[in-house]
């Protein structure tokens, strides 16, 4: 517990229990309307930290982590409607199945040396390939979608995932902390510090002594498993699946953008990144519906252009610079 | 199926591949001379599409004589998107570049969706259903245009690269950079006149896709993932490679619709570049890299 609280400022200590107390007792005020915005949020945060552990800790850039969250989806959904087993035992495949995905793809790349922008192609097409793939799997419905049976919500089923969004918040957000503790662990760990070597030179690393492929393959595997979850959260709370959806080129740059805006490598990156851009990007929504103005793609619009001003000035992202001027920086050589 | 079917497909996919050859082309002169992955590539094919649409519809202009113009806006495109946004990105970390050009495909592909919508939306010409009869083999009039077109853009791009000293000028700079430098080149200047070259060959792959094509905007990231996989078959940076590249996927496409189903044909694609990635990673004409 010392070890993993130590070379954290008592005031980003206190700041972040605040946070967190802040987030517990919200569904004690917010509507229904508040919750879905904060558990979208949660979810990005999440989703954006795991993505975090392969290309922020040990460099390696994907861009098909909607691979692993529709694996993962997919495995829990279906044990659920053909076999009736709870999503809490579906995790036991969903996982597995996500970390041999990801594992196939490192264990390509880094054995026949792809590496770089031919890496990112590499992910794209793995889920590109599972998205037509999944569309013709008529096992589970195809392109005409998947869908999770739909009661009424008077009772939360904590075990079987059916309930209330309150249940789904409470849910999101102690994986989201889970996560954030596991990557503290991570990052200050022999296996972290391997990463930050590789990251940053890989020749270097290499000649230092420490196998690159194991641990690139480690940083992968990982990432993959734990992206899985976010899919069968996802599942379960959305209660229908298409594989245009869920596979989409679109939906594994979505979920990079939070800790790309927030700050790629830092472990408060994430989730300062989906707040801002799903906060904002839900009230632009609000104001155009204000106007009158339903526009599909102005979004999507209005996150390109975060993007990119945040990779033009910020290339480091916000939250590095955010806590400096907090006066949070870590004693003793928090990675950037 | 009789076999000329075969035959017929075959020829049609190989047509279509000269067109993939050419927007291949664009984004393979590109990486070759200013080492930047273009990822909104398809979504500036997507923009030459709805300019050719425009066109056709509101002037009765036909796509393959306004290929030239459209390839001139393309040109502009690019060399503004270099010179302005890119240039300053040539000495940072590759992943940056990379999420510089995907804000960029973003932003383009859902501009284009909010001005035109989802719908598909198609051109048609007076020659739309025409075909050339050889005997058995029965060719589309529109993409044997198509594809006599590309080769006379590749061909003259070819020429460009060979002949003139302002081609000359720009292999200088991918081959040595520090050496273009100290003769005193402007390679900020050749970097940007490069990406308008590879965004114009993508507009005029554009104009003619269009005779055949229903255009969407989705259709940008599609295109995108396609010129990548033509161009890493092919060897990145090689010339004759996104053409064969080209032609090899399109043939691919074609008869993996055929045999399967036309929705799954991608995924052949997408074999194709693993298998390449895996057992020639310099691609089938491109060189080794040390």
């Amino acid at each position: 517990m010392s070890r993993l609280l130590a070379g954290i400022p008592l005031r980003g200590a206190v700041l972040l229990v605040a946070l967190f107390a802040g987030l517990l007792v919200t569904p004690r005020f917010a509507g229904d309307y508040l919750l879905t915005v904060l558990i979208l949020i949660l979810y990005f945060a999440y989703v954006g930290q795991a993505w975090n552990v392969m290309m922020g800790f040990a460099g390696q850039l994907s861009l098909g982590h909607a691979l692993y969250v529709g694996v993962g989806a997919y495995t829990a959904a279906a044990l659920f409607i053909k076999f009736g087993i709870a999503p809490w035992i579906g995790l036991l495949l969903a996982i597995p199945l996500a970390v041999a995905c990801g594992a196939v793809i490192g264990f390509l790349a880094f054995r026949f040396g792809v590496a770089g922008v031919y890496f990112a192609i590499l992910t794209i097409a793995f889920a590109e390939f599972f998205r037509i793939g999944f569309d013709h799997f008529s096992w589970v419905g195809g392109s005409a979608g998947y869908f999770l049976p739909v009661t009424q919500y008077t009772q939360n089923d904590l075990w079987r995932l059916r309930g209330n969004p309150t249940m789904f918040y409470y849910i999101i957000l102690a994986m989201t902390v889970a996560l954030l503790v596991l990557c503290r662990v991570l990052l200050h760990s022999r296996l972290g510090y391997y990463w930050l070597a590789i990251r940053e030179d890989e020749d270097a690393a290499r000649a230092l002594g420490i196998d690159t492929f194991r641990y690139k393959m480690i940083a992968v595997s990982l990432s993959a498993g734990l992206t899985a979850p976010a899919g069968v959260f996802f599942a379960f709370y959305y209660n229908n699946l298409f594989p245009e959806q869920v596979f989409h080129i679109a939906r594994s740059i979505e979920l990079i953008l939070a800790p790309i805006i927030g700050g790629v490598g830092t472990l408060f990156g994430p989730i300062l990144g989906a707040f801002l851009l799903t906060g904002l990007a839900e009230t632009l929504t609000n104001l155009l519906h204000a106007f009158g103005v339903e526009t599909p793609g102005a979004k999507q619009v209005f996150y390109g252009v975060c993007l990119l001003v945040v990779i033009i000035f910020l290339p480091h992202g916000i939250w590095p610079p955010l806590r400096r001027a907090l006066g949070l920086d870590p004693h003793g050589g928090e990675p950037r | 199926v009789p076999a000329e079917i075969y035959l017929n497909v075959a020829v049609g996919g190989l047509l279509t591949g000269l067109v993939y050859g050419l927007m291949a082309l664009g984004l393979s002169v590109i990486f070759g001379v200013v080492r930047v992955v273009n990822f909104a590539h398809g979504e500036m094919m997507t923009i030459a599409m709805y300019l050719a649409i425009v066109l056709f519809a509101a002037f009765k202009l036909d796509p393959l004589v306004m290929m030239v113009p459209i390839a001139a806006v393309l040109f502009a495109l690019g060399y503004v998107m270099q010179a302005g946004l890119i240039n300053p990105f040539i000495n940072r970390p590759e992943h940056m570049q990379f999420i510089l050009l995907v804000a960029v495909a973003l932003i383009m592909v859902n501009a284009l969706l909010i001005i035109f919508g989802p719908d598909a939306q198609s051109v048609q010409t007076s020659y739309s259903f025409d075909s050339f009869a050889f005997g058995p083999l029965i060719m589309d009039a529109t993409k044997a245009y198509a594809a006599a077109a590309a080769i006379v853009v590749a061909a003259a791009l070819f020429a460009f690269f060979r002949f003139t000293p302002l081609g000359t000028a720009i292999r200088a700079c991918a081959d040595n950079y520090a050496g273009a430098l100290v003769v005193g080149l402007d390679v900020k200047r050749l970097y940007a006149l490069t990406f308008g070259l590879g965004t114009a060959c993508v507009g005029a792959a554009g104009a003619m896709l269009v005779l055949f094509i229903d255009v969407t905007p989705a259709l940008g990231p599609v295109y995108t993932l396609l010129a990548f996989v033509i161009v890493i078959t092919g060897g990145l940076g090689s010339m004759p490679g996104a053409l064969l590249g080209g032609v090899l996927i399109g043939l691919t496409e074609a008869l993996a619709g055929l045999f399967f189903t036309p929705s799954a044909k991608s995924m052949f694609a997408f074999g194709i570049l693993v298998l390449v990635l895996l057992f020639r990673p310099q691609g089938l004409l491109g060189k080794r890299a040390s």
